[in-house]
C-alpha cells in the first residue's frame, strides 16, 4: 500500500481484549488523552468462556498517527491483539441503523418506496410513522438518513461499524 | 493451596514473596487492616512519610537507584489522589512502582462514601495498568501480576486498589511462581535482520553519533557495560538525554555531554550534523529534538526501544529495533566484532576534528565572581569534593537541575535521580529518602532549588525520624529561576510571580525539624561548608546563597533547531550585565 505521509487515511481496527471492567474506558481514554479521532466504535463480548471482547474502531489520521494508535493500543495490558483490517485490503463492514420517519400523504408513500429501494425493513409502524431497520456500509446508511431528512425524519439510532477481514483467516 | 489468611495478610505475604524490603506509605481508614498486619511482622520495613506524594517520590528514588520495584501504600480518597503526581512522574520516566491503595468497602463503592474516590478511574491514564480487587481470591494473583507488569518491558507504575472488606475477608494465596500473565509479554530480543542492517549502517557512517536515554539505565547494569563496549569498539561520539546520564562515564574521551534544550553545544551540533544516529533507549522527546522539522535533517536514524509506541512517534526512523537495550546491544557488539565492514577512518577523523572545534567553544563557561557564589560553581565544587565518594544525586526541577546535569559528572548508572518527563518540583527531597534507605552508607545529595524544595519540605521530618543523613543542597537564588529566565528571555523581563518573597530561614527550619542547618554566602567559605555537610551524619539543609539572576546556558529556545543554540556569550550583554548588578540588592 502506498502511503502519502501527510494524507488522512481511514482505518478500521479490530481489537481483541479481556472482557474486564474498565477495558473500554482504557481504550477511549487513550483516544481522548492523545487526541486521536474515533469515527465509530463498537464493542461486544465474542467469547463468553474466554472472557474476550472485540472492539471495532474506525479512526482517521495520517499514516504515522495510525501506526501510533496501533502501538498504543497494543501497549494496553488487557489487549490481546490489534488487527488493522484496512491494511489487509478492504474489510467487510456493516452497520445497522433504526430510522424513525413520521408523516402522511405523499411523503409517507415516498419514504416507504425509498426504504424498499434501500432494502430497509419496516419493523414498527402506525398510520403516522415507520421505523426502518437498515443494514449496510456506513455511506449507504448515511445516504439513507439524508434522503429521509425531508420526508419526516424523527430520530436515528446506529450501532457503529462491525467488521471482519475478507477471506478464510480470522483475527 | 488454600491457607488460613485474610486479605491484608495476603498483601503482606505477596509483598514478602516479591522480595520487598521496604514500603513507603501513610495510614488511613481504608488501609488499617494492612497496617495492622505490618505491625505484626518483621520482614517488611515501613517508612512513614509526611505526605503521600513524598511516598511516591521516595519509592521512585529507591527504584531508580536499585533497579528494583518501589512500593507505596496509601489510603483511599485523598491518599490516592495525593499519590497521583508521583504516579504520573513514574509513568513519564518509566520507573517501576507498585502503589497499593485502600478503598471503601465494596458495598459502599459508588455511594460517595467518606474518603471515597474512583481511584482506578483517576489513575487509569497515569499508570501502566491498574486493578480494583473485588474478590479476595484474586488478591494474590493481582499483586504478583502488578509486580510483573511494573518491572517488565518498559517499566512503569501500577495501582492495586483494595476495598477494606476485601482486606478483612478470608483469601486464598498463591505464590508468584504460579502466575503467568495472560496477555502481557514484551519482546526482549531484537529482530536480527534489523540489527544486522543497523550494524552495517553504523559501519558506513562518516559522521556518526550515539544518543542514549533512560532506557539504558532501566535495562540494567549489563546494558551500560555493553554500551561502553560498543562506544569503545566503534570510536564514535556519544551523548545522552537527562535521564540517561551515567550509562556512559562523563570522564570518557568520547563523551560529548548531555544534549537537548540545555545540552552542550558539541552534543547538539553533532546531533544536527550527523549522518547516522543510533538512538538507544531514548524517545525523541521535545526537549531533545527542538524544532521537529529541522531535527538532524541529514541523518539515517536507528532506534532501539522496548516500547513499539516510542518508535516513529515524533521522528520517523530508518531502522527501528524493538527490544530490550541489553539484548539488542549484545547482538550489535557481537555483529560489530564479526563484521568485515570497517569504518571510514579518515572521515571519522574529520568528524572528530569538527567536534573538537565545537568543544573549543567551551559552551558551559560562566562568569566567575569573587563576591557571590555562582550556582554553576557551587555544583562544580560539590562534584569536586564528593567525586571520590559513593555518591547519589537527586534534584528538584528547574535551573539547578540543568546545572547539576551539566556540572556534576556521572561515572556510573543509577546514580542520578531526577524528574525528567513530568518535571515535578518537589521530587528530589523525598527521592533522597528512598535512595538513602537502599544505600545506607552512601552520600545522598539533593541538588535543590529554593522554590522546589518547599513543595515537599515536610519530608525532611521523615529523614529525621529514620536517621537518614540525606543532604539537601539548596541553590538559593530567591527566584523560581527557570521561570524567571524564561520571563527574561521571552516576556520582556516582567517577572510575574516568580520571586520567592519571604522564604523561610532554611537554617532555622532545619533545626525546627531536628535536622542540621547550614549556610554558605561567599565563594571562599563554600568548600569548608560542603566538607562539613558531608561530615555530618545527620540530615542537612544546606542554604547555599547563589547569584540571583544567573541564567542557564546553553539554551535551545523553544521552537528552534539545534544549530540555533544560544550560548552565554551570545545572550545580550546588557541583560547579563544588569543581572550581575542586581545581585547585591536581591541577596541583601
Amino acid at each position: 500500500m502506498l502511503h502519502r505521509p501527510d494524507a488522512l487515511e481511514t482505518h478500521t481496527l479490530s481489537v481483541l481484549v479481556d472482557n474486564e471492567p474498565g477495558v473500554l474506558a482504557r481504550v477511549i481514554g487513550l483516544f481522548s488523552g492523545r487526541g486521536y479521532n474515533i469515527d465509530s466504535l463498537t464493542v461486544s463480548e465474542v467469547s463468553h468462556e474466554a472472557h474476550l471482547s472485540r472492539i471495532t474502531i474506525v479512526t482517521t489520521g495520517v499514516p504515522m498517527v495510525i501506526e501510533q494508535i496501533k502501538s498504543q493500543l497494543e501497549r494496553l495490558v488487557p489487549v490481546h491483539r490489534v488487527n488493522d483490517l484496512t491494511a489487509g485490503g478492504k474489510p467487510v463492514e456493516r452497520e445497522l441503523a433504526l430510522v424513525k420517519v413520521a408523516g402522511s400523504g405523499d411523503a409517507r408513500v415516498e419514504a416507504l418506496r425509498l426504504a424498499d429501494a434501500y432494502r430497509a425493513n419496516v419493523i414498527d409502524a402506525t398510520t403516522e410513522h415507520f421505523v426502518f431497520e437498515i443494514t449496510g456500509r456506513t455511506n449507504k446508511i448515511e445516504q439513507f438518513i439524508a434522503i429521509m431528512q425531508p420526508l419526516g425524519l424523527v430520530e436515528v439510532s446506529r450501532t457503529g461499524v462491525a467488521a471482519v477481514q475478507r477471506g478464510p483467516e480470522g483475527l | 493451596m488454600r491457607e488460613d489468611l485474610n486479605g491484608a495478610q495476603v498483601v503482606l505475604k505477596a509483598l514478602a514473596d516479591q522480595g520487598v524490603e521496604c514500603v513507603f506509605g501513610y495510614p488511613g481508614g481504608a488501609v488499617l487492616p494492612i497496617y495492622d498486619e505490618l505491625f505484626q511482622q518483621d520482614d517488611i520495613r515501613h517508612i512513614l512519610v509526611r505526605h503521600e506524594q513524598g511516598a511516591t517520590h521516595a519509592a521512585e528514588g529507591y527504584a531508580r537507584s536499585t533497579g528494583k520495584v518501589g512500593v507505596v501504600l496509601v489510603t483511599s480518597g485523598p491518599g490516592a489522589t495525593n499519590a497521583v503526581t508521583g504516579l504520573t512522574d513514574a509513568l513519564m520516566d518509566s520507573i517501576p512502582l507498585v502503589c497499593i491503595t485502600g478503598q471503601v468497602p465494596t458495598a459502599l463503592i459508588g455511594n460517595d462514601a467518606f474518603q471515597e474516590c474512583d481511584t482506578v478511574g483517576i489513575t487509569r491514564p497515569c499508570t501502566k495498568h491498574n486493578w480494583l480487587v473485588r474478590d479476595p481470591d484474586d488478591l494474590a494473583r493481582v499483586i504478583h501480576e502488578a509486580f510483573y507488569v511494573a518491572r517488565t518491558g518498559r517499566p512503569g507504575p501500577v495501582v492495586v486498589d483494595i476495598p477494606k472488606d476485601v482486606q478483612f475477608a478470608p483469601a486464598s494465596y498463591i505464590g508468584p511462581k504460579n502466575i503467568q500473565h495472560k496477555t502481557y509479554r514484551p519482546k526482549l530480543k531484537g529482530d536480527q535482520p534489523a540489527i544486522r542492517e543497523a550494524v552495517e549502517l553504523l559501519a558506513s557512517a562518516k559522521k556518526p553519533v550515539i544518543y542514549t536515554g533512560g532506557g539504558v539505565i532501566n535495562s540494567g547494569p549489563a546494558a551500560s557495560q555493553l554500551l561502553r563496549e560498543l562506544v569503545r569498539l566503534t570510536g564514535y561520539p556519544i551523548t545522552s538525554t537527562l535521564m540517561g546520564l551515567g550509562a556512559y562515564p562523563a570522564s570518557g574521551a568520547q563523551w560529548l555531554g548531555m544534549l537537548g534544550m540545555h545540552g552542550t553545544y558539541e552534543a547538539n551540533l553533532a546531533m544536527h550534523d550527523c549522518d547516522v544516529m543510533l538512538c538507544v533507549g531514548a524517545r525523541f522527546d521535545d526537549r531533545i529534538t527542538g524544532r521537529l522539522d529541522a531535527f538532524s535533517p541529514n541523518s539515517k536514524k536507528i532506534h532501539i526501544d522496548i516500547d513499539p509506541s516510542s518508535i516513529n512517534k515524533n521522528v520517523r526512523v530508518d531502522v527501528p529495533i524493538v527490544g530490550d537495550v541489553a539484548h539488542v546491544l549484545e547482538d550489535m557488539v557481537r555483529l560489530w566484532r564479526s563484521s568485515s565492514a570497517t569504518p571510514d577512518k579518515a572521515a571519522l577523523k574529520r568528524w572528530w576534528e569538527e567536534i573538537d572545534g565545537w568543544r573549543g567553544r567551551d559552551c558551559l563557561r560562566y562568569r566567575q565572581s569573587d563576591s557571590v557564589i555562582m550556582p554553576q560553581y557551587a555544583i562544580e565544587r560539590l562534584w569536586e569534593l564528593t567525586k571520590d565518594k559513593d555518591v547519589y544525586i537527586t534534584t528538584e526541577v528547574g535551573q539547578h537541575q540543568m546545572w547539576a546535569a551539566q556540572f556534576f559528572h556521572f561515572e556510573e548508572p543509577n546514580r542520578w535521580m531526577t524528574s525528567g518527563g513530568l518535571g515535578t518540583m518537589g521530587y528530589g527531597l523525598p527521592a533522597t529518602i528512598g535512595v538513602q534507605l537502599a544505600h545506607p552508607d552512601a552520600l545522598v545529595v539533593d541538588i535543590a532549588g529554593d522554590a522546589s524544595v518547599l513543595m515537599t519540605m515536610q519530608e525532611i521530618s521523615t529523614a529525621v525520624q529514620y536517621r537518614l543523613p540525606v543532604k539537601i543542597f539548596i541553590l538559593n537564588n530567591q527566584y523560581m529561576g527557570m521561570v524567571r529566565q524564561w520571563q527574561q528571555l521571552l516576556h520582556g523581563n516582567r517577572l510575574s510571580e516568580s520571586y520567592m518573597d519571604s522564604l523561610p530561614d532554611f537554617v532555622k527550619l532545619a533545626e525546627a525539624y531536628g535536622a542540621v542547618g547550614m549556610r554558605a554566602e561567599k565563594p571562599d567559605e563554600l568548600d569548608d561548608a560542603i566538607r562539613e555537610m558531608i561530615a555530618v551524619d545527620r540530615p542537612v539543609l544546606f542554604d547555599c546563597r547563589v547569584a540571583a539572576l544567573a541564567n542557564c546556558f546553553p539554551m535551545i529556545p523553544s521552537g528552534k533547531a539545534h544549530n540555533e543554540i544560544l550560548l552565554a556569550d551570545d545572550a545580550s550583554d546588557e541583560d547579563i550585565e544588569s543581572a550581575i548588578d542586581e545581585e547585591g540588592r536581591v541577596l541583601v
